[in-house]
């Protein structure tokens, strides 16, 4: 059968058996390796993408059923060079030993901090309880998320505030606040 | 690596076109929702079907929470998800989130439906115990668009068997509103997301200060979920206190029939029968008072 999705904001159409599953296609038919294949089970979450703007555990959703839908994979997580302040909490605070729970772990980060910006640490430990990391004992996959999270909070407001400055009149055309010592 | 064995994929754009290919397909066919208990059961081998109907885009027609007069509406297809976020549910039906938040983890929570749940009759799911306490009843639409309501006493036939028949799907399940009501369950799991050991849920509904009905669902005890009509007919009537609480537990404890197994000792399961009956009345209580 033919399936038509879009992965990572790319049309695409392959012919597919029916049993395929989404981890599957997207490792082995698209060569999108940064999603995981871990227990089959979907218990270990490591296969988490987005269907849709929701995490799924891709093991348990069969290809076909994302046809006509929005997919996004970890490959799809920076913008363009510029990787999301989930993947930098996760490099500043040591969020993966091995890497092999990470994909998932940060789309899982992503989604509840799109939902949720300002997340307690029980909070982001309920939002990754179906997933599973067998190296750091999750204290830093907490610490990374609550790091993108501050860091995403304070870069809003710097934009605010440079917004509010520069209607104010406040910074010159060089884009320096007016009096700021460099 | 673990996958299902060869079947041919169809899309249901309706209700009814999923009851047209059932008919077409017949009893080699099976509608997928959420698709968490069927794809494992597949992969497995404990399930094999040449066909899968996919009902998922048929949540515009059977996601929805509708609280009418004397009755809430809950599609079939309603995601776990959306029934814990639910406030209107949560606010009749507290049950539903105490429920909620122990099924799996949020991430499947995002996929697997009511519907689903309640049709996989694994004698250990808890959806199907909240039901049984708030005397639900089941929408089944056949062929030619024919509905049927059905109890929960009905409902389940067997482990893992429903009165769904052949080209049937289940498309809606109905909560009466009655007042006075407050609602619990409790679950006792081995590590969070797993199955119950044993769970509770518990329904009352009070009539100035006196209990005019409560209901009891357990899971994990037995075949199926385990509805007990003796610990409604000893409530009724009287006024709540630790005491009918403990006989609650005690009638639990002896009607159930859970078996020995890597989760627990039946004697293990029957303590906890016991035990979450009486937690989970009390809070009904707490509740229903509140």
């Amino acid at each position: 059968m033919q399936v038509t999705m879009t992965v990572n904001d790319v049309e695409v159409t392959r012919e597919i058996e029916g049993r395929l599953l989404l981890v599957h296609f997207l490792r082995d038919v698209l060569g999108l390796t940064g999603t995981h294949s871990g227990c089959d089970t979907s218990n270990c979450g490591t296969c988490v993408v987005w269907l849709d703007g929701e995490p799924v555990k891709s093991c348990t959703v069969l290809a076909a059923m994302a046809g006509g839908h929005q997919v996004r994979t970890v490959e799809g997580l920076a913008k363009g060079a510029e990787l999301d302040p989930v993947q930098q909490g996760f490099i500043q605070c040591h969020g993966l030993q091995c890497g092999f729970c990470t994909p998932g772990m940060m789309m899982t980060a992503r989604a509840l901090l799109d939902r949720n910006p300002d997340p307690t640490e029980a909070e982001i430990r309920e939002a990754i309880s179906g997933q599973i990391c067998r190296c750091t004992g999750y204290a830093t996959i907490v610490r990374s998320v609550r790091w993108a999270a501050v860091h995403e909070a304070n870069a809003a407001a710097a934009v605010t505030e440079t917004t509010e400055s520069r209607e104010a009149g406040e910074i010159d055309n060089a884009g320096q606040p007016a009096g700021s010592v460099v | 690596m673990q996958v299902p064995a060869p079947f041919e994929y169809e899309r249901a754009t309706s209700v009814d076109h999923a009851i047209s290919l059932m008919e077409r397909l017949g009893s080699t066919s099976r509608l997928i929702a959420g698709g968490h208990s069927l794809l494992p059961m597949m992969k497995l081998r404990l399930a094999s079907f040449d066909y899968l109907i996919d009902i998922n885009d048929l949540h515009d027609e059977l996601g929805y929470i509708e609280a009418g007069p004397g009755e809430m509406r809950i599609g079939a297809l309603t995601r776990h998800r959306e029934l814990l976020e639910s406030a209107t549910l949560t606010a009749a039906f507290p049950i539903f989130a105490d429920a909620e938040r122990v099924i799996a983890d949020p991430v499947v929570r995002n996929r697997g439906t009511l519907g689903g749940s309640l049709c996989q009759a694994d004698p250990s799911e808890d959806l199907s115990a909240v039901c049984t306490a708030l005397d639900a009843s089941c929408v089944i639409r056949g062929p030619g668009g024919a509905e049927r309501l059905v109890s929960m006493e009905e409902f389940h036939v067997g482990p893992y068997e429903t009165a769904v028949g052949d080209g049937e799907i289940l498309v809606e399940i109905r909560l009466p509103v009655r007042p006075g009501c407050g609602s619990a369950y409790e679950k006792v799991e081995r590590r969070a997301g797993d199955w119950a050991v044993v769970s509770a849920g518990a329904a009352v509904w009070l009539d100035g200060g006196v209990i005019s009905d409560a209901r009891v669902g357990l899971a994990a005890v037995g075949p199926n979920t385990t509805g007990i009509p003796e610990i409604s007919a000893a409530l009724r009537g009287q006024e709540p206190s630790e005491s009918l609480f403990e006989q609650a537990g005690a009638i639990a404890a002896r009607s159930c029939d859970p078996a020995t197994d890597q989760r627990g000792s039946a004697d293990y399961k029957r303590h906890l029968a016991d035990e979450l009956t009486r937690r989970t009345l009390r809070r009904a209580v707490e509740r229903a008072r509140s």
